[in-house]
């Protein structure tokens, strides 16, 4: 079945591209450590200085892709940015798709008024575009990461309630769930033994490729300075630091276009395999195609 | 179908009191001493936090003091929000039209190279300018807002000094703000008409350029997708052989024939994102400093400003329920096959 999968992925040459992009950042990420050697052992996350001046440098062969404001290094936030993207994408992905599963089976499973409940506090979260409540809760938490994470997490749940709870509806029919029902399973134990593993898969994989868009829109939050904080190895943040420099220097209107380049193309370029992946998986799943 | 939309409706109001009600739960989190020191500007006024909080009820339980957020509301007091220095109501009711403007400019220039795009790209099948057309959406889904729209203020405002940042020059300012300018609607480029004032109109509209064609980056990329296998689907219909059978210019099957019936899709698209721009706005208007109600947010959230957060809050959420509703119904009206439960 796996191998199966990974030779449909190779048939085609965007989602081939796109497992490349995606295993590219999850090598970077791994070895991170290596790629970029710590500085501040307390916090890896900490970008390094050399100085504090404020105007950037490019790329050198100190600084191989040159440096942001104040001297903080844009190699290093590359690397160890693809981590925290992955830590962030992967931690508000699997929060947010256990809150739904949770919320989203106890609807489907109950029915009646509790589902009427749960659906209706799934609404409350999509009256407003995700990015703006995010921007909101993450405003009131204070910014840090973890509050952005809470954020996230907070507007990403309700999608997959509904996901989960759909899967659940239909599967709760099947003939083996009655079968252990008349055997004298609990309720529990028929809703997480015989219900939920053969539910959830689908949604499993919808989730999973999520990430991407889960890190743009952390990314977006530290752009507007509502999560990661300056200094931090953050793509979202670096970019936020580059809009100082924009007009460049008098006379070279171009002077810092690596503080936008360099972080926009790491970022840009993990959204594009997620999404490049997303769209072989789509196909894949979709049975109405060969 | 009616009971469905009666539904909707009925269930609308209680959807944008849980949102409002959620977030006000949340400001709570400050203490009623930071809420109160918002309003306080002198530090020698700090003594004076006990009385603000006394007199705003910030102490009282969140069911009480979301009441009363609730009545005033009602009567249309937002109350007053300092990041903008100004009534909320009232700065709502100033950047609205800009930010409705940004999104209509917006939603034009994605249908018409959504369209033009989509199109080429079908009728080119596998040639060249199929293979741009679709790199174009596939990397345009990926592209964050944030870095296209630096990378174009880089280019047409610090390289080529074509247009510049914010929602007009400091002229118009001087201008609209004069005496003999009347505001008839609050939408610039309309108003600037009525007063015969063809520099302003000008003017505004350049400034609306790199925003606009930042914001249509998102939805155009999906609009070339849908244009594309829509014009795909209509060109291998039969009447199009019959069409091409009859004689007819490969112009007219296209745009005539063809055309006509592949836009149809992308039309529904468009009432749909159109609402969902409401999202990106947020980051556009904060890049390019343009002084709409997504700037407005930011920086009410920026800066705690609990007023300025809730009415915007407030407004976003009415306005994309209520959107949402109608691109439901939309939908159903052009394709006939989806039926609403």
């Amino acid at each position: 079945m796996k191998l199966r999968l990974l030779k449909r992925i190779c048939k085609s040459k965007t989602s081939l591209a796109g497992l490349i992009l995606v295993s590219l950042f999850v090598l970077v990420a791994l070895f991170a450590p290596v790629l970029a050697p710590v500085q501040n052992a307390n916090n890896p996350y900490q970008l390094p200085q050399t100085s504090y001046q404020i105007e950037p440098q490019g790329p050198s062969s100190q600084h191989w892709l040159g440096t942001t404001e104040q001297q903080y290094d844009l190699y290093y936030g590359v690397v160890w940015g693809a981590r925290l993207a992955f830590k962030i994408g992967i931690t508000v992905t699997l929060l947010a798709f256990l809150v739904g599963l949770l919320i989203g089976g106890v609807a489907a499973y109950f029915g009646g008024k509790v589902d009427e409940v749960l659906m209706r506090m799934t609404d409350v979260v999509f009256a407003v575009p995700s990015l703006v409540l995010a921007m909101v809760i993450a405003a009131m938490l204070g910014p840090d990461i973890k509050n952005m994470m809470i954020a996230l997490t907070a507007v990403a749940w309700p999608s997959y309630a509904r996901l989960v709870r759909g899967d659940i509806l239909s599967v709760k029919e099947r003939g083996f769930v009655t079968a252990a029902r008349t055997l004298g399973a609990s309720g529990g134990r028929i809703f997480w033994r015989h219900i939920v593993p053969n539910s959830i898969y689908p949604s499993v994989v919808v989730a999973s490729l999520d990430i991407g868009y889960v890190v743009l829109t952390a990314a977006s939050l530290s752009f507007l300075g509502l999560g990661a904080q300056p200094g931090t190895a953050d793509w979202g943040q670096l970019i936020a630091m580059a809009r100082n420099w924009v007009l460049g220097a008098p006379g070279h209107p171009l002077a810092y276009w690596y503080t936008v380049v360099v972080p926009g193309g790491a970022i840009f370029l993990f959204v594009l395999g997620w999404n490049l992946l997303g769209d072989a998986f789509r196909d894949i799943l979709d049975p109405r195609q060969g | 179908m009616t009971r469905y939309i009666l539904r909707r409706l009925c269930l609308l109001p209680l959807v944008i009191l849980g949102v409002t009600f959620l977030l006000f739960f949340l400001t709570q989190r400050l203490s009623p001493e930071m809420r109160a020191s918002l309003y306080v500007k002198d530090p020698r006024q700090m003594n004076a936090l006990e009385e603000v909080i006394r007199q705003y009820g910030l102490r009282d339980n969140v069911f009480k003091q979301y009441g009363r957020w609730l009545k005033n509301a009602v009567h249309g007091d937002l109350g007053y929000s300092p990041s903008a220095n100004m009534p909320v109501a009232q700065a709502l009711k100033q950047y609205l039209p800009a930010t409705i403007q940004l999104a209509v400019l917006t939603m034009i220039l994605v249908v018409f190279f959504g369209v033009w795009f989509g199109a080429a790209s079908a009728v080119h099948k596998d040639r060249w300018q199929d293979i741009v057309a679709r790199f174009i959406s596939v990397g345009g889904f990926s592209l964050p807002i944030f870095v296209l729209g630096l990378l174009l203020l880089m280019v047409f405002y610090g390289q080529l000094h074509w247009f510049a940042p914010g929602g007009y020059s400091i002229q118009t300012d001087i201008i609209i703000h004069g005496a003999g300018f009347k505001t008839y609607t609050g939408f610039l480029l309309i108003d600037s008409l009525l007063n015969g004032q063809w520099r302003v109109f000008g003017d505004v509209l350049s400034h609306l350029v790199l925003p606009a064609m930042t914001l249509c980056i998102g939805s155009f990329a999906l609009m070339v997708r849908v244009m594309r296998s829509s014009m795909l689907e209509e060109l291998n219909k039969d009447y199009v052989r019959t069409a091409r059978a009859k004689g007819l210019s490969k112009y007219q099957i296209i745009y005539k024939h063809a055309g006509k019936n592949a836009i149809i899709p992308v039309i529904t698209l468009a009432g749909i994102q159109f609402i969902r721009l409401l999202g990106g706005t947020v980051i556009v208007e904060t890049i390019f400093d343009y002084p709409g109600i997504g700037r407005f947010g930011v920086l009410a959230a920026q800066q705690l400003d609990i007023a300025g957060i809730m009415g915007f809050s407030f407004l976003v959420a009415v306005l994309f329920v209520v959107g949402n509703l109608l691109s439901d119904i939309l939908y159903t009206a052009v394709d006939p096959r989806i039926r609403l439960e």
